[in-house]
């Protein structure tokens, strides 16, 4: 029976297979839909303050209680996955067309080019990711936009490598020589026909630094230099709720909660998919 | 050896180089007058042109820049703007919590991540190895600030063992490591997740070449495969790496010493940036910058040592 099935239906029949990618993506698939609903799905006004019931742990009204302005905390969680995401999306998107551009400039034309702009690399990887998006923030100021840039700005030595590495592996496949002798320039080559080829293995890597970007805009909320509140982010909760921790710990609890879940998630489902798609574990 | 030594370190210089160029421009790319910022909204032109010209701000960028190398290389860090401290004493008071911190870690890492990954690679399938997988999923998957947050509710606030926030002090040895283990633990916990799935990938790798059936068929002990054959030459990738997952480690320590008001390097660049203090901003990145190149030094020389293909003439 499995010989009949094409790679494709192989792979998904591997990744099902694997109980932990599976779950990892049921909850990917779970927090997009909540973050997309929100307006729906809240029970609250994420904004509403109710100083009548301040700090007030699990009530009716309140699934998850209240935070030191009597807001609903379930609500912030719920409309907080929002920024999350988009932050963690879109900040891989920029990364990787960012790093891809880079990564395959230097692996094609070699030479200068190549040499710059692997230093440029070497340089951005030389600080820990997350003092480098300090600085990065810290310089462009903290908004919804800033943080998608600067995120994707740390990651995009990483995807230049990654690029690179393999332009330097497949420039000399014949389907490159045989462009070039039909008379194709380089931006064409590179578009139309290296492109395509190297889509899976960015995918890949993609799907394994969501959750990493998650990471990093939450360590960056925590310090203060997220999304400004009184818009809800998971780090913003958690900054909030370390200063009530003793009499309060359930936001700090259930805000840090969600940011774990998600990158969990994403890790998992990271895994699967590198699993499935990596040629020396087949068969292994 | 030593000449290699010496080698990368010169070749690091260059590098060196170009970040502290880039700390350089990015302090002063920072939004903000930091006149304004020390001075007030209100104060005026001429005492702001005043506070400029002491802090050196009036004179064109790239005289800022030499002026900024001379004095890096004399080891003048400045002034810091909002304290009037010198910086260098700052960053001298602030290292040792994070020298400790750091190096307890990844030490830590080390010590029970490579224990926890072996058996977990020879056992396929097991408990052992089955709880490696979660435990390190887990752990690459838990914000630093989370778990030093979870560690602190546990045993600082329900069970009263440790204090909860703080450095302690250093010369107290009771105190200092009191106030380290908390943090030290919830970074160590996290390095080990990092070393504990390297040390298995790369020992599953190893067991899998065809010296060690060689070596199972001359008649070894399984014993000795495996610490002598298969571990030595599994430790060569875990320790490349191990440095990789160091300086990630390090970003880290930021958010643990903010998340223990731990007075450490982290905090003081964090509290930095909210008050728009530059010279101590930049001064707390080179630094950053110089313990990165050390910790990538170390690692290509331990590297080269416990590698026998690698000769460095």
């Amino acid at each position: 029976m499995a010989a009949g099935l094409s790679p494709r239906q192989q792979m998904w029949a591997a990744f099902t297979r694997n109980r932990t990618a599976v779950a990892g993506g049921v909850i990917a698939v779970l927090l997009v839909r909540v973050a997309v609903g929100a307006p729906w799905i809240s029970p609250h006004d994420p904004l509403e303050q109710d100083p009548g019931t301040r700090l007030a742990e699990r009530t009716a009204q309140h699934w998850l209680g209240t935070d030191d302005f009597g807001r609903d905390v379930f609500s912030r969680i719920i409309w907080g996955s929002r920024v999350s995401l988009v932050i963690g999306g879109a900040s891989v998107v920029l990364g990787m067309v960012l790093g891809t551009a880079m990564g395959m400039i230097a692996g094609y034309y070699g030479g200068k080019p190549e040499s710059t702009i692997m230093r440029a690399t070497d340089v951005m990887m030389c600080f820990p990711d997350l003092i480098l998006a300090i600085a990065v923030t810290a310089a462009l100021g903290a908004s919804l936009i800033n943080l998608i840039l600067t995120i994707g700005i740390v990651l995009t030595p990483r995807f230049a490598r990654l690029a690179h590495g393999v332009l330097l592996a497949i420039r000399r496949n014949e389907y490159v020589l045989a462009a070039r002798t039909a008379g194709a320039g380089g931006p064409r080559i590179l578009f139309r026909h290296i492109l395509p080829n190297i889509t899976g293995d960015l995918l890949v890597a993609g799907s394994l630094w969501v959750g990493e970007s998650i990471r990093l805009e939450a360590n960056l909320a925590f310090i203060g230099l997220g999304v400004q509140p009184p818009t809800p982010t998971w780090g913003n909760m958690t900054r909030d709720g370390i200063e009530v921790l003793i009499n309060a710990p359930w936001i700090a609890v259930y805000s840090g909660l969600s940011i774990l879940v998600a990158i969990l998630a994403f890790n998992m489902l990271g895994d699967g998919i590198r699993d499935v798609t990596d040629p020396k574990l087949r068969g292994a | 050896m030593v000449s290699y030594a010496v080698r990368r370190i010169l070749q690091s210089i260059p590098i060196l180089f170009v970040v502290l160029t880039l700390v350089f421009l990015i302090a002063r790319v920072l939004p903000g007058d930091p006149a304004v910022a020390a001075l007030g909204d209100y104060a005026s032109k001429d005492a702001v042109n005043a506070l400029r010209e002491r802090m050196g701000l009036n004179v064109p960028l790239w005289m800022q820049y030499v002026r900024f190398l001379a004095d890096l290389c004399r080891g003048n860090l400045g002034t810091s703007m909002i304290t009037h401290y010198p910086v260098a004493a700052q960053i001298q008071k602030a290292l040792p919590y994070s020298l400790e911190l750091t190096f307890s870690a990844i030490g830590f890492g080390f010590l029970i991540g490579i224990p926890l990954g072996i058996p977990a690679a020879v056992r396929r399938n097991s408990f052992v190895d089955y709880f490696n997988r979660v435990f390190s999923l887990m752990g690459l998957s838990v914000p630093a600030f989370y778990l030093g947050i979870l560690l602190m509710l546990l045993f600082s606030i329900q069970l009263k063992w440790f204090p909860v926030v703080g450095g302690g002090e250093l010369s107290n040895l009771s105190s200092n490591l009191r106030h380290l283990f908390l943090p030290a633990l919830s970074l160590g916990l996290i390095m080990t997740a990092y070393v504990t799935r390297m040390t298995r990938s790369s020992l599953l790798n190893s067991l899998r070449e065809d010296y060690i059936r060689t070596a199972h068929a001359k008649g070894l002990t399984a014993r000795v495969v495996l610490f002598k054959h298969a571990l030595r030459n599994a430790l060569i990738p875990i320790v490349a790496l191990g440095g990789v997952y160091a300086v990630v480690l390090i970003g880290s320590s930021v958010m643990t010493e903010i998340v223990f008001s731990r007075p450490g390097l982290g905090s003081l660049m964090v509290g930095a940036i909210k008050q728009r203090d530059y010279t101590t901003l930049q001064s707390v990145m080179v630094f950053y910058a110089v313990i990165v190149a050390v910790l990538n030094l170390m690692t290509d020389l331990v590297y080269e040592l416990i590698d026998p293909r690698i000769q460095y003439r």
